[in-house]
């Protein structure tokens, strides 16, 4: 797959020892990562490894208990995220991230057309012309491989697959730099997968997208991602190339899950 | 004649252990002091009986396994780098710029065509797309895949056309270091032929080369110099 781009040589986001408790319970524990412009990273475990907590936590949605995130801002300054104003986690939260949710429901606007959808996005960051963001919305429409006679659907009317399809235009309509993705595929058939999974990956690739994709199912991890970390009980027990540590798995625990993979 | 000159891949001292938790923690030693060169513009073939360790040399260069000691350095153009210490995102520089790697097995992406595959494989690695096309189709045909079948997807041809697909998609970068994990395993004499001058042409374009090769017939026709595997029996 396409690789991270050369010359990108300084990260887009660095995250240190980054930890959550809720009460006494652990979320995650001491998480440190870097993350470069176009370079995919998986995040893989089973529920409760603290790669759902981690991810809320990168996307600022949750304050760490401790440590800190630093995003490089497209004035290429790199800021500390919890020190931003709302006005600036607005603008990431709007234009330069993506963030698709496993269940569309919570990216979507399930009562509102897909072309609306879609618009919204556009118009928060500023669009006024009603044509050029109907065109807009088509254009992306077509490229998640939606038919323009849908654009007036809502998405309550859209099967599963077309709905993670459109809430991922609805998400690359501003060129973000950065998309988070939780469990992107889960809930799928397998064949609505595939399609979806090949879809990310010329998105990716064609942008130069970064991405953070939380999964348990580690195909998606092979076929998407560039590095991989593997989470158990909150900590990062292994990481590394993705092929790498898929193909010869150190820790017990990643053994497991790769033994217990059955698509290999 | 000093051998460091045109020297591509230097393993020194590189050592493979398996750890099989799930099986109580049993260790499989398997590699340990592998330490040899490959040059500019020659084939060296790894030797040895299976479960030698010959397959996991090839992926220890690739960075598709770790090594659990030495280095292995490869010259990526003026600068030397050791793979078993570089950063992940180092070595996939490398794989695009410097080190192919053809195996038997192809891993299909639903929905690409077989054209589109390897004409990737040729852009990666800085072809510009027009001549990359062309590259993919030359190399396609040579390995006597139909036209007809170019444009779909690999996942539904027959295991002989996928490995067809992934040896074309191997030749069709112009890497400066080639590893060969078996590429004429099950091909038909045709087929064979066609990867024996795959290989001669890559020779003869100052590539180093590195495979191991089932078939006695192909590796008299392509072995430069043999490394005998079994030196470095852990």
């Amino acid at each position: 797959m396409t690789a991270a781009r050369a010359g990108s040589e300084s990260p887009l986001l660095t995250a240190e020892g980054l930890t959550k408790h809720y009460g006494a319970r652990l979320g995650c524990a001491d998480v440190s990562l870097e993350i470069y412009p176009g370079e995919v990273l998986a995040v893989v475990g089973e529920s409760g490894s603290g790669k759902s907590t981690l991810l809320s936590l990168l996307s600022t949605q949750m304050r760490p208990s401790s440590g800190s995130i630093r995003y490089r801002m497209r004035d290429d300054v790199m800021r500390d995220l919890f020190e931003l104003g709302e006005a600036e986690r607005r603008f990431l939260l709007r234009t330069d991230w993506g963030f698709v949710h496993q269940d569309a429901r919570l990216g979507l606007r399930i009562g509102v057309s897909a072309g609306g959808n879609v618009g919204e996005r556009l118009m928060a960051v500023g669009w006024r012309n009603y044509g050029r963001i109907r065109q807009e919305a088509v254009d992306w429409l077509a490229r998640v491989e939606i038919d323009a006679d849908r654009i007036d659907d809502t998405p309550a009317t859209f099967s599963g697959g077309m709905r993670q399809r459109l809430q991922i235009a609805k998400n690359m309509v501003t060129s973000p730099r950065l998309v988070f993705m939780d469990e992107p595929t889960g809930g799928l058939d397998v064949s609505v997968q595939a399609r979806l999974l090949d879809l990310l990956r010329g998105l990716v690739a064609d942008y130069g997208l970064a991405a953070i994709i939380v999964t348990h199912d580690l195909a998606v991890a092979r076929l998407l991602s560039h590095r991989l970390m593997v989470m158990r009980r909150g900590r990062v027990i292994e990481t590394g190339l993705t092929d790498q540590v898929l193909d010869d798995p150190r820790e017990p625990y990643t053994q497991l899950l790769v033994s217990s993979d059955l698509r290999g | 004649m000093n051998a460091a000159d045109n020297a591509m891949i230097r393993l020194d001292g590189v050592a493979k252990t398996f750890v099989m938790h799930l099986r109580g923690g049993a260790t499989l030693p398997v590699l340990m002091g592998v330490t040899f060169e490959v040059r500019a513009g020659e084939c060296a073939v790894l030797d040895g009986p299976s479960g030698a360790g010959k397959s996991s040399i090839l992926k220890m260069i690739f960075g598709n396994y770790r090594a659990d000691a030495g280095t292995i350095m490869v010259r990526d153009a003026r600068q030397w780098v050791d793979i078993a210490s570089a950063p992940p995102r180092r070595v996939l520089h490398l794989r695009r710029s410097t080190i192919g790697y053809v195996s038997q097995f192809l891993r299909t992406i639903p929905r690409v065509g077989a054209l589109d595959i390897v004409a990737a494989s040729a852009r990666d690695n800085g072809i510009e797309p027009a001549k990359a096309k062309a590259r993919a189709a030359e190399l396609l045909d040579r390995l006597n895949i139909p036209e007809k079948l170019w444009q779909l997807p690999p996942s539904t041809f027959s295991g002989g056309e996928q490995q067809r697909i992934n040896i074309a998609r191997g030749f069709a970068a112009t890497h400066p270091i080639l590893l060969l994990d078996e590429p004429t395993a099950s091909l038909d004499r045709r087929n064979r032929a066609a990867v024996i001058n795959f290989i001669r042409e890559r020779k003869l374009g100052g590539a180093a080369l590195l495979g191991t090769f089932h078939d006695e017939d192909v590796k008299q026709q392509v072995c430069d110099r043999c490394i005998d595997v079994t030196n470095f029996r852990a």
